[in-house]
């Protein structure tokens, strides 16, 4: 058997159904096989988009994502995609290909270096120099990508190797001696840290991504009701816990809701349970939470005492752990006073905005997406302001309803991810809501939404601003918007003349009967929406200050 | 602080490539690097010596050198005991009359003369840090035009 041939036999037995590429020269004998084997690829206009759909993909459905490309530029158009997921800790597989064996670093054409290029954004990377070592590495590849803490791992294929021939063999088992990822947490740990919750007054649950990678989100929810203790969520938690429950906060930090902040900052007990204490999430280092102990579960050991010191560190997978320490626990904390205290900030600092403006407000379109869908959606983001929004003006119930990348922070991310998440959860309506920056870095990829039918719903929040810079420059830079103002196409033609639909609104009153019009439609859906030019996200921490110290504005 | 951490790895092309990265990616020099074969040919040791200006840089390297998929085990020898030799070679200006002088050095401290012709001799020794530290002195009274040195190895006893 031909190893291009290997390759997608192998693809078939990880139980891949969908893979996300675009074809080049190095990659001919690849595309050669996909011709009738049997499996589906989605043919996107730019290779950053298969990455991103990849992504999408395995954010909606816990698989990993596949994507595909050729050598060279195809590779080096990847990498936005491998990064971002790499940041976010997604399990994805990039096949590559290269130029053949004899004629690698001889600056041949389309040649690249992609396995050093991409080293410090995968979690691995293979270069397949013998055909013999091709499925063994597939099988390696797809265990290390889904393992321990995910991440992208990188396949790259010489040309000469797609076309060898040699046996197939399968390895049912893969097993790697120097990597061996820590599922079980130290049942000592474990008892220490029932200890300090027993003996807190005021618990918060600090949930991260890993939540929903572990697939821990009813253990969370055991624990946050056995205790009584306030729950807020990473921006990559949200849905981890629900956005509807008495106990949750929302999401914590520089954009995050003031009583969570709040609430981190006066605890004396922080749990945190897959997340890693981000520079987005603690502010200023000196001045977090400074009277709590910090039990920190993580499955990567190099998340723990990174950035906060943590007392009793557990590593592990998040659902065992939560497991063992939820039956550890024997006596719970009162919380009544605790929760009073919180309750009062909520009351005291809640999320607002002025609507009060003849403009549409980008917060009243999510409140409307929420009246309409009720959570039954998956909601994909660009980045920046859009983004913030979505978190702040939506409530996520269930893992994997919210898609944004989180730790590299993606511009042109959102609408190919839409994509690929659509591909995995056909059944849920899914919509990207995006600013009028981001959403003309992927564009293209209007034209496989059509060609394949994937109906995934485009809210753009037009303010005619790169919104986030202008909001940093309004605010730390006297107003001096440099660069920040942006044209944009007529959204509407250009939906139409990809075969999409395309509206227009900019009247408040519109807004709700747009987007029932945008869910009853059975294709793809741009709308326009013409939003008040300089909203803010508000709260805001200004970047180097302790995470209680917000601006608040009402804008 | 230096600190010495040997690490054990597959023997696969591009795995140095991968440890020396994480530490550029991160700014941390590398003081050292000695890389070599062990009896399994598969398994590669590697001594290396870096800076870490406090002990959380220290955790995160020895952590980060762990979290690779090649890396087998990681030993930092910061609070354990072990034995480190380097091996140098020097060339200095030399005169015959100097032989003596050489002599008396070497009953002293490590080194030989392995090599000589009219104006230079070529020095070898192998020591520990402090040792080679001692030599080098005595050598630098001479003139050292060139030295070479293979950077610590280390063994745990």
């Amino acid at each position: 058997m031909v190893g291009a041939r290997i390759l997608l036999e192998s693809l078939k037995k990880e139980g891949v159904e969908v893979i996300f590429g675009y074809p080049g020269g190095q990659v001919l004998p690849i595309f050669d096989q996909l011709y009738d084997f049997g499996l589906k690829l989605i043919l996107t206009r730019h290779e950053q988009g298969a990455a991103h759909a990849a992504d999408g993909f395995s954010r909606a459905t816990g698989k990993v994502g596949v994507c595909l490309a050729t050598s060279g530029p195809g590779a080096t158009n990847l990498v936005t995609g491998i990064a971002t997921a790499y940041m976010d800790s997604i399990p994805m597989v990039a096949i590559t290909g290269q130029v053949g064996t004899h004629l690698i670093g001889n600056d041949a054409f389309q040649e690249a270096d992609v396995t050093g290029i991409t080293r410090p954004v995968t979690k691995h990377n293979f270069l397949v120099k013998d055909v013999k070592d091709l499925a063994r590495t597939i099988a390696e590849a797809f265990y290390i990508a889904s393992s321990g803490r995910p991440g992208p791992v990188l396949v790259d294929i010489p040309l000469d190797v797609q076309r060898a021939d040699t046996e197939f063999i399968w390895p049912e088992k893969v097993n790697i001696r120097s990597y061996q990822p820590t599922y079980s947490g130290h049942p000592g740990q474990i008892k220490k840290a029932a200890k300090l919750i027993s003996n807190s007054k005021k618990p918060i649950i600090y949930a991260g991504g890993g939540v929903i990678t572990s697939g821990a989100a009813l253990e969370l929810k055991e624990l946050a009701e056995k205790l009584q203790a306030p729950v807020t969520t990473t921006f990559m938690g949200l849905g981890g816990f629900s956005g509807a429950h008495k106990l949750f906060l929302g999401m914590l930090g520089m954009h995050g809701t003031a009583y969570a902040n709040h609430a981190v900052m006066e605890s004396d007990l922080i749990i945190a349970v897959g997340a890693r204490f981000d520079d987005r999430v603690t502010g200023r280092l000196d001045d977090f939470a400074p009277g709590a102990k910090v039990v920190h579960i993580d499955i990567d050991p190099s998340s723990i005492s990174k950035n906060v010191r943590v007392d009793v560190p557990i590593v592990g997978d998040a659902k065992n752990i939560l497991l063992e320490l939820i039956k550890e626990i024997k006596k719970s904390p009162d919380t009544t006073e605790w929760l009073r205290t919180v309750e009062n900030w909520k009351k005291k600092h809640p999320l607002t905005y002025k609507d009060d403006s003849a403009m549409i407000k980008p917060q009243y379109i999510l409140e409307q997406l929420w009246d309409l869908t009720k959570g039954d959606a998956v909601i994909c983001t660009e980045v920046g302001q859009s983004q913030m929004w979505a978190c702040q003006w939506y409530q996520y119930l269930t893992p994997r309803t919210f898609i944004s990348s989180g730790g590299l922070g993606t511009m042109g991310f959102g609408f190919p991810a839409a994509m690929g998440a659509k591909i995995g959860r056909p059944e849920k309506e899914v919509f990207n809501i995006a600013g009028d920056g981001s959403i003309q870095m992927n564009i293209q990829e209007l034209a496989t939404c059509v060609a394949n039918k994937i109906n995934v719903k485009v809210l753009i929040f037009n303010n005619g601003f790169l919104g986030m810079v202008r909001q940093w420059q309004e605010l730390f830079y006297k107003k001096r918007y440099s660069y920040t103002p942006i044209t944009s196409p007529d959204y509407v033609l250009l939906a139409q003349s990809y075969g999409a639909v395309g509206m227009c609104v900019t009247k408040k009153s519109e807004v709700r009967a747009a987007l029932q019009k945008a869910i009853e439609t059975q294709n793809t859906v741009f709308i326009d929406f013409r939003i008040e030019p300089e909203e803010n996200v508000y709260p805001m921490v200004p970047s180097g200050q302790a995470i209680n110290k917000m601006i608040e504005g009402l804008a | 602080m230096r600190h010495t951490i040997s690490v054990l790895v597959e023997n696969k092309f591009g795995v140095l490539a991968r440890v020396a990265g994480l530490f550029s990616a991160r700014g941390y020099n590398i003081a050292s690097l000695a890389v070599s074969e062990t009896l399994d040919p598969q398994i590669s040791y590697m001594t290396i010596v870096v800076e870490a200006k406090d002990a959380k840089v220290l955790e995160q390297i020895n952590k980060q050198l762990n979290k690779l998929i090649d890396v087998i085990t990681v030993t930092d020898f910061t609070n354990k005991e072990y034995l480190d030799r380097e091996l140098v070679l020097a060339k200095i200006n030399y005169a015959p009359k100097d032989k003596s002088k050489l002599e008396t050095i070497f009953n002293k401290f490590v080194g030989k003369i392995i090599y000589h012709k009219a104006d230079v001799a070529i020095i070898e020794a192998v020591g520990d840090q402090h040792q080679i530290g001692e030599l080098l002195n005595e050598l630098d009274k001479f003139g050292i035009k060139e030295l070479v040195r293979t950077g610590k190895l280390a063994i745990s006893n």
